[in-house]
């Protein structure tokens, strides 16, 4: 019997008990948090990667706020079934501006983390009004409202800032004009401040930010705009040729 | 506790304490549960020393094995190519017309573009390409841009009507709003001549008028052809069949004459590599509706 008859000992002692459980919760606490502070390390260096345009952060914010990462994964996995079928398996790097990240695991529907250029604007907006209207098989439920809501953009700075605060490198001037950096992207005028705070060349991205009225209703900026406008940017940034997939340090 | 109490009626062990005359059991976990519980530690342990796990102040944890599943499926997709080999080069090489005239290497492309089939283009064209309201079906050969293989190539390389300003190799055609341009009775009449073109039932008299619209005051027929069989230069769809890509009733005739829709395919060069472009080609051909070069 020996030592656990010693149980007895730090059951009758508060002090013992709260001393023995503070101890094993340290344990515990180091050996989960200590190594995020070297996560780093772990995030591949790649070109391309860029902090979300106002835009597309709102409808991030609406892909979030519905729920879709319930039946959607953004995550490819390094499986050659997956890669098939998607395209290049998903990187860190990839979701490192993501707060929190979408990465999902319930994969009702397809993985979307290279959805981005994949389908037009129209498909996007029918499929969400009615998706078996052009997938006959789907169990996607329809979203019209989207269409018709006006996106509610007046506090989108605060939104920026509060990703500053978590390490997104959002520079001031990105802030100040998060506004009209959305407008710009959703009706594809007067874009060149936001192709200059956000453009490929800045950022070395793969693709250049798309700005266009998205849900092929000029007269307002709905919240469907804001959803496609993220969907037909997700998995376009990085520029797979900077990054050698047989590097060691690419290999984990 | 050297002599711990056994309980009479089950034979196990109490933990020795008492409420009330009331004794607690200390039933053992089951053997198997602990067993497995202390495997899986064991397991994780060793998963964690055997493969990349945590991540250092340099970099992380590599693990023993000195594999990952990058690496793996980098292993696997060369096998595959490896595989695929021969019949792939010749994929890449030979022209589509003299892939689909050998028997061998045709069934190799059909089975490739079916998969990429599967996975590219079910979205729009349906799981078995039957197209749906603005989507063509494939299936038949009512084709808007040509169904030859080279045509059906190019459709797939530039996709059509996506991001003219920077493809300007797209398939490209635009409608006209025509409810900006004719009147409403001409519109009228132009509907009762195409219901009579495509062999429904029209009113005759506005139809001879809406006629006269189409071939002069419209010049439809400058896309759709003088008797509306279509010109797949132009891209202007047959409208003398029974085959829509909308809708034939009389409404949405209507519709698309006052303000068109226009759908968009994305082009997949750059997307997929060119031997699939091949196969995803001669697969669409081999459909039904694959036309003679």
């Amino acid at each position: 019997m020996g030592i656990m008859d010693k149980h007895d000992k730090v059951e009758r002692s508060a002090t013992l008990l709260l001393i023995l459980s503070f101890i094993v919760v340290t344990v515990g606490g180091l050996v989960e948090i200590i190594p995020l502070f070297w996560l780093d390390n772990t995030i591949e260096k790649v070109k391309g990667m860029r902090p979300y345009t106002p835009l597309e952060l709102a409808g991030r914010n609406i892909y979030v706020r519905e729920g879709c990462y319930l039946c959607h994964s953004q995550m490819i996995r390094p499986f050659r079934d997956e890669v098939e079928r998607y395209g290049h398996y998903s990187l860190a790097a990839e979701s490192m501006y993501d707060h929190g990240f979408q990465w999902g695991s319930k994969r009702t529907g397809p993985d979307l983390a290279r959805v981005g250029g994949r389908y037009s604007d129209k498909w996007h907006r029918q499929h969400l009004i009615d998706p078996r209207s052009v997938v006959p098989e789907s169990v996607m439920p329809g979203y019209p409202f989207l269409a018709k809501t006006e996106l509610k953009f007046d506090d989108i700075s605060d939104h920026l800032k509060a990703l500053r605060m978590l390490g997104v490198p959002y520079t001031d001037e990105m802030i100040q004009n998060a506004k009209a950096d959305l407008v710009a992207q959703a009706t594809g005028e007067e874009t060149d401040g936001l192709i200059k705070r956000y453009g490929k060349e800045v950022f070395g991205s793969a693709t250049e930010v798309k700005a266009r009225d998205f849900d092929g209703n000029p007269k307002k900026i709905t919240e469907m705009d804001a959803l496609i406008a993220y969907l037909q940017m997700l998995g376009t940034l990085v520029d797979f040729k900077t990054f050698d997939e047989s590097n060691v340090e690419n290999l984990r | 506790m050297a002599n711990p109490e056994k309980d009479e009626v089950t034979g196990t062990e109490t933990t020795g304490h008492e409420w009330d005359g009331i004794k607690e059991l200390n039933t053992p976990l089951p053997r198997w549960w602990v067993w497995t519980f202390y495997a899986t530690i064991i397991w994780g342990i060793g998963y964690m020393i055997a493969y990349p796990a945590i991540p250092l102040v340099k970099t992380n944890t590599k693990g023993l094995l000195g594999t990952t599943n990058r690496m793996e499926l980098q292993a696997e997709l060369d096998a595959v190519k490896k595989a695929r080999g021969e019949k792939l080069a010749k994929l890449e090489k030979l022209s589509l017309e003299e892939i689909s005239k050998d028997p061998e290497l045709r069934e190799f492309a059909v089975n490739m573009g079916k998969a990429a089939f599967k996975a590219n283009c079910v979205q729009c064209h349906g799981s078995g390409a039957q197209g749906g309201p603005g989507y063509p079906n494939l299936n038949d050969d009512d084709w808007i841009w040509g169904g030859t293989l080279e045509a059906i190539h190019y459709t797939i390389t530039n996709g059509a009507r996506y991001n003219p300003d920077t493809n300007e190799d797209t398939r490209q055609s635009e409608m006209p709003a025509f409810g900006e341009q004719l009147e409403p009775q001409q519109i009228n009449a132009v509907v009762e001549y195409v219901l009579k073109l495509s062999g429904q039932p029209h009113d005759e008299a506005k139809a001879k008028e809406g006629e006269k619209v189409f071939m002069e005051e419209a010049g439809c027929n400058g896309c759709h052809g003088d008797k509306g069989e279509g010109i797949q230069d132009a891209g202007g769809p047959r409208l003398s069949d029974g085959i829509w890509l909308y809708s034939g009733t009389r409404e949405a005739i209507k519709s698309q004459i006052m303000k068109p829709k226009h759908g968009v395919m994305p082009a997949w060069k750059g997307r997929l590599d060119p031997a699939t472009i091949k196969a995803l080609t001669i697969y669409v051909h081999s459909l039904g509706g694959g036309a003679k070069s």
